[in-house]
């Protein structure tokens, strides 16, 4: 079968371009190395939906960003996601940094973020009285928001397969021939044919990249680790907590998550490996002294989790976006540190550039509204509802109904963090003590990295 | 409607609870249990080593469950029922396979009992993947679901829920590689070692400390830092074990007091809370005990709420406060009742943070009130012989360990 596209990665930007192609009437294909979605640097980040007041001005990265920020605020009803309106307070905790704040709301102004603007350290306490004292002003960015980073792209992934996108995991790409007017890829499972190519494989998109061509960047992944506090530390901060940024980096935040936490994090480090996220001790030490430091009554609370990420950054600051028209490729590379917000601006943009360079789309198609099951706190969960029935996950409180329904469908869960990911199960303060053995019994063999249940060794 | 009395938790401590009550003449004793089988954490103990004392045999975990089950006639046991959260007043709300609800009691018992600590709050650096696991997390999934979840595993702790695992890996065919301490010694009693090595080839690692977890979608080693250097052991399954912490997180969003020190509730010497409408027992109270203390305590502690329905056990007019010091890490029950009318429920247990030999005192000012000497070893617990009626007229009474002056 020839496809119009193929799009290789299934991150979050590719899960956005699938779906935005599709929804324009062409026929698409996803190719996911990974046993399941979000395999690479989208499965672990800050989930934050920014706004892009620090992005670089007149970057395409800014343009991304606050096209991709208005769209999620357009569809999120219709997919079922969620936006907790926490805003942001950028803190000046020394001169230095007081001396920054006026040239931030400049910038944010410059790009187009107009309601931002410098606060007094009163009223920075007023809003957040459980920061540590020390505090001399703050930029507040009321528009910054918090999402769920795991169900948006499944969302996306939804709508697209409602729309006749196929996707296809365990499928890595590994080489391709371009013939007279199409692409064939070479792939883990077979061949795959279309007649243009997205790369968007994120950690691997230099790689990918040299199918068609003479990589022009390089990655260079950048780790963030972060650390989760229990549930109960939730209340302690309102607005996403931001220190002002140094050139390297964005520094370490304290906010809120959809599932009802509080992080603080992330780090950033440079290294070789783009597969493992691992996470480090005394990197980890550090990041809850930072914690607390910022909020002293971070002390009282217990650690419930830790993650970590991988940013495709590249040799270069912006977004590396490009159509090679000859060739019938589309580059999406370099997608670093703002891909959950950026992703649904950078699919508008790639359908620009297929219709500018390769074909027309269909304006027409009405999007078929495809809920995902919701798993932020703001609103009601299944737990919480008439006839939940069984409770599996006890410190998530998720339901065997979830469990089963992901594990089932057009997409279901291929690996253990896949289910993770689109249920909470088994990542809570527990960590899976009490129920891991019933998600291995009702994943019954479904999920590449969980064994299946022999009945033979059952005793009890 | 008012119950008499709301048991959250099915493990030894409230089933014995319920039951006891229910011997006392208390009709309406309600068991909420969130799991869909009754028995709390011995039903997945597929190791023999439960009931020796209370039922007079010796018991593998689930066949002890069964008989606390059956013995609790008359008890309206909920299983698949959870309780959410905890209010003044006795209510619990709920939530169950048919929706949230409120039950309420004229008293509630806690018996949450314990978990242990996973790897992610103990900030062990590394990947990961399956097959990191808690001694609970392996049996569960060994004996209810009927999974190998590896095929060789580093275990790392050495208390005797550690020493438990080696009975778990044996029957799921799971080689033990290693276990590994931090310490100089093992926790669990001092044959252990031998018998880990000797019956199941284990070796045991004292002195050393389990660094980093290696593997992408499974587990493919962790490197171990002993005292002659950093080694590499290839598995593919680590197990943490022990850490306990109190399954008290509708505790810490309710009105009642917690101990950080223990972890658990604030409780006198009958086990009532810091509202005396609320008691807790069993392993809830503290990391951690046998089942056969956790039995036990769920049975005093039933006595104390039978006094307190018939109007015997008076709300206290004064209280005791017994602090931990020095190297006692926790004192538990961390009050005493002023007046105190029967017999206490629970006697005053102690751990200390590090092995040694000294005096164990309890003192008010300079003055000394009780001490012996004692030999003791962190995780071990030591009892106290205490007559709360000596201490009635005191605010505060400090516990701690007195070291011989160093030579
Ligand atoms: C610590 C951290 C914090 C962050 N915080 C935020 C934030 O708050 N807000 C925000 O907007 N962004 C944030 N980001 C950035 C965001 O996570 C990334 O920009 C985004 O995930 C990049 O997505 P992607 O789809 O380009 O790449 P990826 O998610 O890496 O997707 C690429 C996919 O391609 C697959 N693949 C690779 N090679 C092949 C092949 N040969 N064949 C088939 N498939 C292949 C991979 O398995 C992977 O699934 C953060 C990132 C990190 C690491
Ligand atoms: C992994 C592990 C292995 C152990 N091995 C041994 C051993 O071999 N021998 C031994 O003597 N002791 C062992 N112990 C100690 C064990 O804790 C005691 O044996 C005993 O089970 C403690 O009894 P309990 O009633 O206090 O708590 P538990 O047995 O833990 O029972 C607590 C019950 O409360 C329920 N519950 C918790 N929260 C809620 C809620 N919110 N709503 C409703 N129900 C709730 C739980 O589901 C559970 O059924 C082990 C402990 C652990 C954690």
């Amino acid at each position: 079968m020839l496809h119009d596209v193929a799009i290789v990665g299934g991150g979050v930007v590719g899960c956005a371009i699938l779906r935005r192609l599709a929804l324009g009437g062409l026929c698409c294909v996803m190719l996911e190395k990974g046993a399941d979605i979000l395999a690479g640097a989208s499965k672990a980040n800050s989930a934050l939906l920014h706004t892009g007041f620090d992005a670089p001005t007149g970057s395409l990265e800014l343009a991304c960003m606050r096209a991709g920020y208005a769209e999620y605020h357009e569809i999120r009803d219709s997919l079922n996601l969620p936006l907790l309106r926490t805003g942001a307070v950028v803190v000046a905790w020394n001169d230095e940094d007081y001396a920054r704040l006026a040239a931030i709301v400049e910038q944010a102004h410059a790009n187009g973020v107009a309601d931002v603007a410098q606060i007094d350290a009163s009223m920075l306490y007023r809003l957040e009285p459980n920061l540590a004292p020390g505090a001399l002003g703050a930029v507040q960015v009321p528009g910054e928001r918090v999402i769920d980073a795991w169900s948006a792209p499944l969302a996306y992934a939804h709508q697209a397969i409602a729309h006749g996108a196929i996707i296809r995991r365990g499928c890595e790409v590994q080489g391709g021939e371009r013939e007279s007017d199409h692409w064939v890829l070479a792939t883990a499972a077979g061949e795959v044919m279309a007649r243009v190519v997205v790369n968007a494989a994120g950690l691997y998109g230099d790689h990918v990249e040299r199918i068609a061509r003479p990589a022009p960047f390089t990655i260079r992944p950048r780790k963030g680790q972060f650390v989760v506090f229990d549930k109960t530390a939730y209340p302690l901060v309102t607005a996403i907590v931001l220190p002002v940024p140094t050139e390297r980096t964005k520094g370490v935040l304290v906010c809120r998550t959809a599932y009802g936490n509080l992080i603080v994090g992330p780090t950033a480090e440079e290294q070789d490996d783009r597969v493992n996220a691992t996470v480090d001790q005394q990197a980890l030490e550090r990041l809850i002294a930072n914690g607390r430091a910022l909020v002293p009554a971070l002390a009282d609370h217990p650690v419930t989790a830790v993650y970590a990420g991988l940013r495709p950054a590249t040799q270069f600051k912006d977004y590396q976006i490009e159509a090679l028209p000859g060739e019938g490729w589309i580059t999406v590379g370099g997608i670093r540190s703002t891909g959950l917000t950026g992703a649904l601006g950078i699919a508008q943009h790639v359908a620009g550039l297929y219709v500018e360079h390769f074909g027309a789309l269909d304006n027409a198609v009405t999007p078929i509204p495809t809920s995902v099951p919701n798993l932020a706190e703001d609103r009601p969960r299944p737990y919480a509802q008439a006839n939940p029935g069984e409770i599996v996950c006890h410190c998530e409180l998720v339901t065997r109904g979830e469990i089963e329904a992901a594990l089932v469908g057009a997409l279901p869960a291929g690996d253990l963090g896949g289910l993770k990911r689109r249920t909470r199960c088994a990542m809570g303060r527990c960590q899976g003590f009490y129920c891991s053995w019933r998600i291995a019994q009702l994943a019954d063999g479904r999920l590449a990295d969980v064994p299946q249940p022999t009945p033979m060794m059952r005793t009890a | 409607m008012k119950h008499d009395v709301i048991i959250i938790g099915s493990g030894p401590a409230g089933l014995a609870a319920a039951t006891e009550l229910r011997r006392l003449g208390i009709r309406d004793v309600v068991v909420l249990e969130r799991e869909q089988t009754a028995g709390g954490v011995p039903r997945h103990c597929g190791h023999p080593g439960f009931g020796w004392r209370e039922c007079r045999r010796l018991l593998a975990g689930p066949a002890y469950a069964q008989r606390l089950v059956a013995g609790a006639t008359g008890v309206d046991l909920r299983t698949g029922t959870t309780a959410l959260r905890l209010e003044a007043g006795g209510r619990v709300h709920t939530i169950s396979s048919t929706g949230p609800a409120v039950v309420e009691a004229r008293h509630v018992l806690l018996a949450m009992g314990t978990r242990e600590t996973p790897r992610s709050a103990r900030l062990i650096s590394g990947t990961r993947p399956w097959g990191v696991f808690t001694t609970g997390a392996l049996q569960q999934l060994v004996y209810l679901a009927g999974v190998q979840p590896c095929t060789s595993a580093v275990i790392v702790g050495t208390e005797l829920v550690s020493f438990s695992n080696l009975l778990t890996m044996r029957h799921a065919r799971i080689r033990p590689l290693a276990m590994i301490e931090a310490g100089e010694r093992i926790v669990a009693p001092r044959p252990g070692d031998w018998i880990a090595r000797l019956a199941f080839g284990a070796r045991v690692l004292t002195r050393s400390t389990l660094v980093a977890v290696h593997g992408e979608q499974r587990v493919s080693g962790v490197d171990i830092e002993t005292p002659r250097g950093r080694e590499t052991i290839e598995c593919d399954g680590v197990v943490f074990s022990g850490g306990f912490v109190p399954e008290t997180e509708i505790v810490r969003t309710s009105h009642l007091a917690i101990d950080p020190a223990t972890g658990g509730p604030v409780v006198d010497q009958y086990g009532r809370c810091s509202d005396p409408a609320w008691f807790a027992a069993g392993n809830l109270l503290r990391p951690v005990e046998a089942s056969w203390t956790a039995w036990s305590e769920g049975r005093a502690v039933a006595h104390a709420i039978a006094a307190s329905l018939r109007g015997a056990l008076p709300a206290p007019t004064h209280q005791t406060v017994l602090e931990a010091a020095g190297l006692v890490r926790y004192v538990c029950p961390q009050r005493l009742s002023h007046p105190s009318p029967l017999v206490p429920a629970l006697r005053v247990n102690v751990r200390v943070s590090r092995a040694g030999r000294g005096r164990l005192r309890m003192t008010h000012g300079k003055r000394e009130l009780w001490g012996q000497v004692r030999s003791m070893l962190p995780e071990r617990r030591l009892l106290i012989p205490t007559v709360a009626g000596d201490f009635a007229t005191l605010d505060r009474v400090v516990v701690d360990l007195a070291l011989p002056a160093a030579r």
